[in-house]
């Protein structure tokens, strides 16, 4: 078994809410045939902060900073096959909604004028990483090669998606696995 | 087998009666083109350009041209699904579409195209129009960020309710759905629940009030049947025995 060299995929979460990471943990005990297959780069499962030299990056999560678009940059830079999953990361998805609104409006209600707020103010933290003026799908920063529609999409389209992948196959989802919502 | 009253679509025999188009006739005899703006009980509208099919190497919207005999009809080719997926790509792109947020989800007819083509991505740069909601009436919501322009509403509230609610106004990218109303709101037209332009969006742009997720979302229309198979099912059939070949 151990001859045969490992896929090395490395996954993230840009703005995206770690959905498409609890679903793909929903493949449950197929993680163990999957682990025969592949091994984690940056991950939340082993907490690597960089991505390193991989074979197959799944990033959920739209762009919604200029970390984002670091992180996606890295991950393109090191992934052969990248993988957009989730509604976010395919339309920029609930992020996306403050599109048709201007960034200073939704800062001010959100931290000036919501009632309740006392002494607020807008976070400037130098570490905090700025907010884009839009929120975009990956597609629209760097080439994506795949993409896995949901929100999020389930266990059993992400397993057979990565199988598809991994076999050598065109990943098809098909009637029941296909799913924007 | 008389070959004055058949055409062949994807080298199947399709049976037709005179005035039937091409889609009426392959619907009735179980063979499924895909379409949006097309519906059976209206005035094909011939916009959507999803039921387009090549004849004798030539493109046509197959809901508005006439079935003749003998024409050879290819219609589940990959060169036309190809130009279907970037269709149904583009009206994604440049609406509104968040589906998990929506609550016809499941029941939309642009969301079942998009699963039965195996669209993954809209693929074009999202457009995200400003386009407000009107909500003046007490039972009815527009949303017109999902509108895809197929005139379906506006066609069954002129033909059917004799009404008028609706209409397209503008042009080009510009186009879009307005409520006829000197105010411009649905509250004040006399449109009624009843109305069959109530039923007909085929996406989620005309919602009842209060029943939006009653059915819940995965036991809806497109969850369980493709649309490919629902929308033979939705077809008037040919009466069996009514026919002499």
């Amino acid at each position: 078994m151990s001859e045969k060299k490992k896929l090395r995929v490395a996954t993230t979460s840009l703005a995206g809410c770690f959905g498409c990471h609890m679903s793909f943990l929903d493949i449950d005990e197929r993680l163990i045939p999957l682990l025969e297959l592949v091994e984690f780069d940056r991950s939340p499962l082993t907490d690597i902060k960089h991505c390193g030299p991989c074979d197959i990056g799944l990033i959920e999560g739209g762009i919604c900073n200029g970390e984002n678009v670091h992180v996606l940059r890295e991950f393109r830079k090191n992934c052969k096959i990248l993988i957009a999953i989730g509604s976010c990361a395919i339309t920029g998805g609930l992020p996306a909604q403050r599109n048709h609104l201007d960034l200073g409006d939704c800062l001010t209600e959100v931290y000036l004028t919501e009632a309740g707020l006392a002494h607020g103010h807008i976070p400037n933290d130098p570490e905090l990483p700025l907010p884009l003026d839009k929120v975009h799908p990956l597609h629209e920063v760097v080439k994506i090669d795949y993409f896995i529609p949901g929100c999020p999409p389930s266990g059993d389209a992400i397993w057979k998606f990565l199988t598809d992948l991994i076999a050598g196959k065109t990943p098809e989802l098909g009637h029941g696995l296909i799913e924007y919502d | 087998m008389n070959n004055t009253s058949t055409f062949q679509l994807d080298g199947t025999d399709v049976p037709f009666e005179s005035g039937q188009t091409v889609m009426q006739a392959a619907l009735a005899a179980g063979h499924y083109i895909p379409h949006l703006c097309y519906h059976p009980e209206f005035k094909p509208h011939g916009s959507c350009k999803l039921c387009t099919v090549k004849v004798g190497g030539r493109t046509a919207a197959s809901c508005t041209m006439p079935a003749e005999a003998g024409l050879e009809i290819e219609s589940d080719i990959e060169e036309l699904n190809a130009l279907r997926r970037t269709l149904v790509q583009m009206l994604f792109a440049e609406g509104n579409h968040f589906c998990p947020s929506c609550e016809k989800s499941g029941n939309c007819m642009l969301q079942a195209l998009g699963y039965d083509l195996e669209v993954h991505t809209a693929g074009f740069r999202h457009m995200y129009p400003d386009r407000p909601l009107d909500a003046s009436h007490p039972d009815i919501l527009l949303d017109f960020n999902r509108c895809i322009l197929c005139e379906l509403c506006v066609r069954a509230s002129s033909e059917v309710d004799g009404k008028n609610v609706f209409a397209l106004a503008g042009r080009g990218i510009t186009k879009h759905l307005i409520v006829n109303a000197r105010s411009g709101l649905l509250n004040d037209t006399n449109i009624a629940l009843t109305d069959k332009a109530m039923e007909v969006c085929p996406v989620g742009v005309i919602l009842k009030k209060r029943v939006g997720f009653k059915q819940p979302i995965g036991e809806r229309r497109y969850d369980k049947r493709p649309i490919s198979a629902q929308a033979l099912d939705d077809a008037p059939r040919a009466p069996s025995g009514a026919k002499h070949e």
